[in-house]
């Protein structure tokens, strides 16, 4: 039947749809956010019933914690960029045709996606200074941090660059540009955006591994909650202090992930 | 248009894909101006004996030498700054279009084509502006000057290819397929391009498909099969009365599937 034959009809049925459509997904939200309310809500209310909820607490010591997510936030910044940049150097050795490069990059990724995170924190605070390497805490973290991030990235970098179509780096070529050239202006700036969501979720990662520094004595958010809990006889209130402030945090930065992610695609492909 | 010395000289280009002897000897000289097109069926070798003369495959065995430059193959020492430096001087003589354009998806036209000139041949940027503005007025996309490739139709892609190639001032331009990846209806403006280029004297080597676009601008056609030379001569002779028996299939062959 043609559109032109009954078009009042065509157009009612598309218009009904579509209203259908536009119901079903509110609906779908209201329904989720209810949810959302309704265990957090009960949740709360429990804390509350059982005399854990003590608002007086929470501006003694909330401030002292939150203060710990700076720490958290800084720490995670200087190791993700440190990471970015250790990654684009292990994903070059492992690209590379030399075989000593290829070889010390491959060394690298294996050692540190070999071993546990906290084992690498240990040894960089507590067993380099056996050898005359004392290192302070904070510097320690992030070192751990980059360095264990770093292998991870490399393999995600190694991927970004063989994403990149080998045409790209064949018309460079046939410009008459060096290899250097090639990979820093052509290859890498497209191998980039193409790694940028994975960047993002191993910072969101990272926010949250960071609390594993809090044993070698950083004074970053778990730390904190942790030494508030135990001074102050109420670790419950405390811990709950720190979650929330992860969660807050991971929920901001993937927003701006996403929007980043958006931006992204819609760039230039 | 009269002859000019000899910008292109390949002699006994070999290659070899593991065993595979893709190349068995091919000779070929192009003269400054000459419009040269290689034409075979698929596999027959006339995509790898372009990608040799720039070396984006290494030949085998042979000699390439473009305008005043001259490299022996070596895939012995392929790697050696030396040799990659020889290669990089023929490419900068050279200039390449491909069959899906790569163009760089991150720069916009007019970045594409400035990128080499200033940054290789350290042309000032103003006057690599300028030069990429001339070459894109030539090829009817001056208005697309700060869009991102992402933005173009295939056959304004290749079209901005031609320019950025042309920017580099090549002694010689060399197609691999460029209408291949495109739509039909956007092959027109490609050829024409190419033909206005031809008939502007410019030296080229094509590797096409298009027979009819082969009748009206090469100089020279040449037949390759299975890796060597099978016939050469303007096309005229080579496409309307073949001598050799494998052409004549060919074009048998050919005319009946795009008859279709």
């Amino acid at each position: 039947m043609t559109r032109e034959g009954i078009p009042g009809r065509d157009d009612t049925i598309v218009q009904r749809v579509r209203l259908a459509q536009k119901r079903a997904s509110t609906w779908f939200k209201v329904k989720f956010a209810l949810v959302w309310a309704a265990l957090i809500g009960a949740f709360v209310v429990a804390l509350y019933l059982a005399g854990e909820i003590d608002l007086e607490w929470t501006a003694t010591w909330g401030p002292l914690i939150l203060d710990g997510a700076r720490t958290t936030i800084l720490l995670t910044v200087i190791s993700i960029v440190l990471a970015v940049i250790l990654a684009i150097l292990g994903a070059l050795g492992r690209l590379s045709s030399n075989a000593v490069v290829y070889a010390i990059a491959s060394l690298y990724v294996s050692l540190v996606r070999g071993t546990p995170l906290l084992v690498q924190i240990s040894f960089i605070y507590l067993a380099l200074p056996q050898v005359g390497l004392v290192i302070p805490a904070f510097e320690s973290g992030i070192i751990a941090l980059s360095f264990n991030y770093g292998a991870y990235l490399t393999e995600i970098f190694r991927a970004g660059i063989q994403a990149v179509p080998p045409g790209q780096r064949e018309a460079a070529q046939a410009l008459g540009m060096h290899e250097r050239h090639v990979m820093r202006r052509i290859v890498l700036p497209q191998a980039v955006r193409i790694v940028i969501p994975a960047i993002g979720n191993d910072f969101i990662a990272m926010i949250k591994d960071s609390a594993l520094v809090s044993t070698i004595a950083v004074q970053e958010l778990l730390w904190r909650a942790e030494r508030a809990g135990r001074q102050s006889l109420n670790s419950l209130q405390a811990l709950l202090v720190a979650a929330l402030v992860y969660w807050v945090l991971t929920i901001i930065f993937s927003f701006f992930q996403e929007r980043l992610e958006k931006r992204m695609a819609r760039g230039d492909r | 248009m009269e002859l000019g010395e000899v910008v292109v000289r390949a002699t006994g280009i070999e290659k070899y894909f593991g065993d595979h002897h893709v190349l068995r000897g091919v000779d070929l000289e192009v003269r400054a101006h000459q419009t040269v097109m290689l034409v075979g069926r698929s596999g027959s070798g006339k995509t790898t004996m372009l990608r040799c003369l720039n070396f984006l495959e290494e030949p085998t065995v042979g000699v390439v030498e473009i305008d005043d430059v001259r490299v022996e193959a070596d895939p012995l020492h392929a790697r050696s700054r030396r040799h990659q430096e020889q290669i990089r001087q023929i490419r900068l003589r050279a200039g390449m279009l491909f069959q899906d354009f790569n163009l760089f998806p991150h720069m916009t036209v007019l970045q594409n084509c400035i990128e080499a000139p200033t940054r290789v041949k350290r042309i000032p940027k103003a006057e690599a502006v300028a030069t990429a503005e001339r070459f894109l007025d030539k090829v009817g996309l001056m208005d697309k000057r700060d869009e991102h490739p992402a933005r173009l139709s295939g056959g304004q892609k290749q079209r901005v290819a031609i320019a950025r190639a042309l920017c580099m001032e090549p002694k010689v331009l060399m197609f691999d397929e460029p209408t291949s990846a495109l739509d039909p209806e956007l092959v027109g403006e490609v050829l024409k391009t190419m033909a206005e280029l031809a008939h502007e004297g410019t030296t080229m080597i094509v590797v096409t498909h298009e027979m009819s676009f082969a009748r009206e601008a090469a100089d020279r056609v040449i037949y390759l099969d299975e890796g060597l030379i099978v016939e050469q001569g303007p096309p005229e002779q080579v496409l309307d009365a073949p001598r050799e028996e494998l052409t004549q299939q060919f074009l048998r062959r050919f005319l009946r599937d795009t008859e279709t």
